[in-house]
C-alpha cells in the first residue's frame, strides 16, 4: 500500500479571494507581518499499487481528471510506502 | 417545443424551470434523474441550479461524472440548444462543455439578489429575440461566480462573441460596482463555440413573470421557440 499526500494550491496567475480575506482578518488580529496567503487544499490518498511507479501515474490521473481543476489549481505530492 | 431538467442530488431550481418552461412558455417538461443514461426526445435540455453534490470537492465536480452527461454531451455534440443556470453553469464548466472555471466571489460571500444583465449578443437561439444592449433584471444566487479563464481563452471569447451577458447598471453602464462576483470583464454568461451550449449564472426561471417582480428572462425561453 501507498500514501499520497496531495497540495492542490490555485495558479500564481489566478486572484484568491478567500486568501486575500483571511489576510486581512490576519492584519486585524495584529498578523501584520503575513503579506501574502493562498488558501489550498489537502488530501491523503491509500492506494494499491504493484511499485511506486504506478502508484504515482495513478494518482497523477486522479488529480488531472477529478481531484482537481487544470485550468485554476497546480498541485504537487508526495508518496511513501505505507 | 420538449425540453428535459436533469435533476442531480442536491438541485433545487428543477422545479423552478419546469414551471416556467411548462406553466408559462407551454413547453411540454419531464424531469430527467442523473442516474438515467439516456435522454428522452427532447429539444432543449436544462441543466438548473443548486448545489448538485453539495458543492463537494469544487462546484459542478461530481455532478459532471452523472451518468446522464453522457447524453447530455451528446445532445449538445449535435447541435441541440442547452442551458446550464447557476450550478448547471458550474457542470458545464467542469465538463469542459464551456471554457474557464469559477472562483469564490470576490467578497466570500453568498449573493442572492436581482442584478441588471446586459445582453452582448444575439446571434444565439437563447438571445435571437432580445434587443442588443438590453438590460434585464435577472436574480442571482451564488457563492461561486466569479468566472475566471486565461488570456487566450477571453481573447476568443471576445472575438467569437461568445459573452453573451455581462453585468452592468440598469443603463447599462458595466463597471466594478454592478459586478457583484468579480468575474472577469464582468462576465454573466458565454456561450460554445457552435453556439448552442449556453452557461449562465442569473435565473431567468425566476424572473418569467410580472408576479415574480420581473418577466425580464423570459425573452430566453421566447427565442428558443
Amino acid at each position: 500500500m501507498y500514501k499520497a499526500t496531495i497540495n492542490v494550491t490555485l495558479k500564481k496567475s489566478v486572484l484568491d479571494p478567500q486568501g486575500k480575506t483571511v489576510l486581512h482578518a490576519l492584519g486585524t488580529l495584529g498578523f501584520e507581518e503575513a503579506k501574502d496567503i493562498r488558501v489550498g487544499k489537502f488530501f491523503e490518498v491509500t492506494l494499491d499499487a504493484a511499485s511506486p511507479e504506478k502508484a504515482e501515474s495513478r494518482i497523477r490521473d486522479m488529480c488531472d481528471r477529478l481531484l482537481t481543476n487544470p485550468v485554476i489549481e497546480d498541485y504537487s505530492f508526495d508518496l511513501k510506502k505505507s | 417545443m420538449k425540453a428535459a431538467v436533469i435533476v442531480f442530488p442536491g438541485s433545487n431550481c428543477d422545479t423552478d424551470c419546469a414551471h416556467a418552461l411548462s406553466d408559462i412558455m407551454k413547453m411540454r417538461v419531464e424531469f430527467v434523474w442523473h442516474k438515467e443514461s439516456t435522454l428522452p426526445d427532447v429539444d432543449l435540455v436544462v441543466l438548473p441550479g443548486g448545489f448538485s453534490y453539495g458543492d463537494y470537492l469544487r462546484t459542478g465536480a461530481i455532478a459532471r461524472f452523472s451518468p446522464v452527461m453522457q447524453a447530455v454531451a451528446k445532445h449538445a455534440d449535435d447541435g441541440r440548444p442547452l442551458i446550464g443556470i447557476c450550478n448547471g453553469f458550474q457542470v458545464l464548466l467542469e465538463a469542459g462543455l464551456l471554457p474557464g472555471a469559477m472562483l469564490r466571489n470576490r467578497s466570500i460571500s453568498f449573493v442572492c439578489k436581482h442584478v441588471w444583465v446586459r445582453v452582448e449578443d444575439t446571434d444565439t437561439v437563447f438571445t435571437r429575440k432580445i434587443d442588443k444592449g438590453a438590460t434585464l433584471s435577472i436574480p442571482i444566487a451564488h457563492g461561486e461566480g466569479n468566472y475566471t479563464c486565461d488570456d487566450d481563452t477571453f481573447n476568443r471569447l471576445q472575438d467569437e462573441s461568445r459573452i453573451v451577458f455581462r453585468y452592468a447598471s440598469k443603463n447599462g453602464e458595466t463597471d466594478d460596482q454592478h459586478n457583484p462576483n468579480g468575474s472577469r470583464d464582468h462576465i454573466a454568461g458565454i456561450i460554445n463555440e457552435k453556439r448552442n451550449v449556453l452557461g449562465m449564472m442569473p435565473h431567468p426561471e425566476r424572473a418569467s413573470e410580472t408576479i415574480l417582480s420581473s418577466p425580464d428572462g423570459r425573452g430566453i425561453w421566447e427565442s428558443l421557440l
